[in-house]
């Protein structure tokens, strides 16, 4: 049986369905942009300098831990500059360069290689590198303060900073329309809501997130702040309100629905998602942070594998 | 190939191929120089071996290895032996292979029909084992301690996309299989006895005599674990076989060919199946047991380059060979032929936990944890508290996998890892 032909043996199956980990980068790339680009059209210059130095140094860090590590180099996968780009999204457009350049050191390096790289990090990457940053400069983070010398032509206010402070009284000046059209002061990519919320249904429609996760966590906030407002309406806002402010629409869509910080059953997605939408509101109407979504998923994500564990039970199994 | 739809949002699907009446008769092949049999015992050159090379042997000529041993094959052809060698197959499967030449002059051997008159248990264990169709060891219990099959299952559905050999047997020879399910109740005493078919051939199926039963033309309902649950209302407890469960699975084409074994007096040699080509499109074939595969891809004019890939069986659950020389074997369903530009390559990346393979794994296996046992070698505890075991091996882990991991190929080397230890174990105690 000798033959020279030299044939490709391997295990089965021999087809695989096409997708791959860079499809997937680079597809919540594309959905990410209307947001990025309302936000840079809004901002302007600065906002682009922001998101383009935060996915550069994103995947200049991805490389050089590559590098030094002596792994092969994983920044073709793209998700390298996906942390960047949402690492900047969140940011808002008048960070200093050093801010950013920490930042993404944060996320790429602490958040995802110090455990293995890709898959293997039980914490959002970009949220590890903005609460850690969040609490270490907090005043780069005071919208209020930091967008001071914008004027947009709308209330340059923070939302959720001024009902904090205000109670409901405080956000007349935002209707719903103006909220979902981005006329709201926020991070460079966070602020445009419907530009979101087109992102978040393609990716749910393409599969590259579990809507489960983003519908409970919608569905937590909505609720939550629903009950909030229902006992005092001059304190706390409706859920609307805090349905359109602040991150909880690109945190539904593009932080929650991480890959590897969060479920994959039914029952725990849901669990997961409704528990970081419930803290979320808990954060915003009693904690002492102006928004609760950055340490509600990031608390959500350290329940995940215990969570993970309810699951149905496997064909044939006896106990 | 099947790609992932732009819709991602549901699951792939996957049809059977669904065979109608205007599908053309299966192209006979005739093997142009030799066959080659797989007998299944490990070849030890001390043995007295019953045949030698230089023989001569009629078609249908049983060959017996030894004295000690009930292992055989029916010569396909006549001819004259060539050679008798050990031929290393998967997880560590040894065969004895034994080459025949053709010769021009064929003669059929005598022996079987003077046995036909009465068909029991014995002839069909001495002589049917190697028709095509694969007769299942499983349908014979050996020793006593195993419970006794009460039902039998003809699967007159293909276990793998692409292939019509199943739904081709219950559309051509629905007499043949109606001669078989009654020589099977006959022999074994079994009176259960239950037809699956795809939905539009269960007319076809109804003639077999047996009880029909439909399953769902979507990969993977055909697997025999999944017909016990969906059929049969039965779940397999997860590390036993359908055997342990009383049930034994034997082909529609099988069951064909003992019937037209007792109706000719004539062991059936010609074995069917599906031609995959590189195109993707399938021709059912049929062709002698032995023949090698390199005289069916010149019939069709297939060339095989260097780097493509040739493989026994369906795209999702098949096995690859090395050459072109492999022989068609009485389980051989199809033979796919990838171009290297179409293969698929798994990668070294980790999982990323997307949960693609939970959603879409027919047993509900926790695959995003216990692929990360695997990959660290941790079998038992994947065995313990993974589901290890509850895989029926349909191979959608791997086809839906993002970052490309060998799933499949991680599980099964886990069972058969743990299988060596077990016996290891049982001999050392």
């Amino acid at each position: 049986m000798l033959n020279h032909k030299k044939l490709i043996v391997s295990h089965a199956p021999f087809w695989h369905d096409g997708s791959s980990i860079t499809v997937r980068s680079y597809h919540t790339m594309l959905a990410a942009m209307p947001a990025v680009l309302f936000g840079i059209f809004t901002y302007g210059m600065p906002a682009l300098g922001v998101v383009s130095l935060s996915i550069s140094f994103a995947i200049i860090w991805e490389f050089l831990i590559n590098k030094i590590t002596k792994r092969t180099i994983s920044i073709g996968d793209g998700n390298a500059a996906l942390i960047g780009l949402l690492f900047g999204m969140l940011l808002p457009a008048t960070s200093p360069w050093w801010l950013v350049i920490t930042g993404t050191f944060v996320a790429v390096v602490i958040g995802k290689h110090i455990y293995g790289g890709i898959g293997g990090n039980p914490f959002n990457p970009v949220l590890i590198g903005f609460a850690i940053l969040m609490v270490a400069w907090k005043d780069y983070f005071d919208f209020n303060e930091v967008l001071v010398n914008y004027d947009l032509g709308f209330a340059m206010v923070y939302p959720l900073a001024a009902v904090k402070h205000l109670g409901t009284s405080g956000i007349e000046a935002f209707s719903t329309t103006d909220l979902l059209l981005g006329q709201q002061s926020g991070g460079i990519g966070s602020t445009f809501g419907l530009g979101l919320i087109i992102g978040g249904i393609y990716l749910i429609l393409r599969g590259f997130i579990r809507w489960e996760i983003s519908v409970s966590f919608l569905a937590g906030i909505g609720l939550t702040a629903l009950m909030f407002n229902m006992s005092d309406p001059s304190h706390y806002a409706s859920p609307v309100f805090h349905l359109l402010t602040g991150y909880t629409l690109i945190g539904a869509f593009f932080l929650a629905a991480e890959d590897s910080s969060s479920p994959v059953n039914f029952i725990p997605m849901l669990i997961y998602g409704a528990g970081a939408g419930v803290m979320t509101v808990l954060i915003r109407n009693l904690g002492s942070y102006v928004d609760g979504v950055v340490f509600a998923i990031l608390l959500m994500n350290l329940i995940n594998p215990i969570c993970d564990k309810i699951r149905p039970k496997a064909l044939g199994k006896v106990v | 190939m099947i790609k992932r739809s732009f819709i991602g949002l549901t699951k792939p699907l996957l049809k059977y191929e669904a065979l109608d009446v205007s599908t053309p008769e299966p192209s006979v092949i005739q093997p142009s120089k030799k066959v080659t049999l797989f007998l299944d015992k490990v070849f030890d050159f001390k043995d007295k071996i019953l045949f030698n090379i230089g023989d001569k042997v009629k078609t249908g000529q049983k060959l017996s290895y030894s004295e000690n041993s009930d292992a055989y094959v029916i010569s396909t052809v006549t001819g004259t032996i060539s050679s008798i060698a050990p031929f290393n197959a998967d997880y560590g499967k040894t065969y004895t292979a034994i080459t025949i030449d053709v010769s021009e002059n064929e003669e059929i051997d005598e022996q079987f029909s003077t046995l036909v008159k009465e068909p029991d248990i014995d002839t069909v264990k001495d002589s049917l084992a190697f028709i095509p169709g694969n007769l299942p060891a499983g349908l014979f219990p050996s020793t006593d301690a195993s419970p006794p099959i009460e039902t039998i299952v003809i699967s007159g559905v293909d276990c793998d996309l692409f292939i019509t050999t199943n739904q081709n047997t219950v559309l051509v020879d629905g007499q043949a299989i109606k001669h078989g399910v009654k020589i099977l109740k006959q022999i074994t005493g079994i009176d259960n006895i239950i037809i699956v078919s795809s939905d539009h051939l269960m007319q076809d199926a109804g003639i077999s005599g047996a009880e029909v039963r439909v399953v769902d033309p979507e990969y993977p309902a055909s697997l025999p674990h999944l017909i016990m649950r969906d059929v049969l209302g039965q779940v397999v407890p997860a590390g036993k076989n359908c055997e342990d469960m009383g049930v034994s699975f034997i082909s529609a084409e099988a069951v064909a060919s003992i019937g037209k074994a007792f109706t000719e007096g004539q062991i059936p040699l010609y074995k069917h199946f599906n031609l995959i080509k590189k195109d993707g499109s399938s021709t059912l074939i049929s062709a002698r047991i032995g023949t090698p595969i390199s005289d069916i891809l010149n019939a069709f004019d297939v060339t095989l380059n260097e780097k493509d890939r040739l493989i026994i069986g369906g795209p999702m659950t098949g096995s690859t060979v090395y050459s072109e020389d492999f022989p068609i074997q009485p389980d051989t369903d199809a033979i796919m032929v990838q171009d290297r530009g179409n293969i698929p390559f798994v990668s070294d990346y980790p999982c990323i936990n997307c949960g693609e393979c939970v959603r879409i794994c027919p047993a509900s296996i926790p695959i995003n944890v216990l692929v990360r046992f695997l990959e660290a070698g941790q079998y038992e505890e994947a065995a313990d508290q993974y589901d290890l075991y509850s895989c029926i091996e349909c191979g959608l882990c791997s086809f839906v996998c993002v970052s490309k991991m060998p799933v499949f190929h991680y599980i099964k080397l886990a069972k058969y890892e743990l299988g060596r230890i077990t016996t290891a174990e049982a001999t050392n105690a």
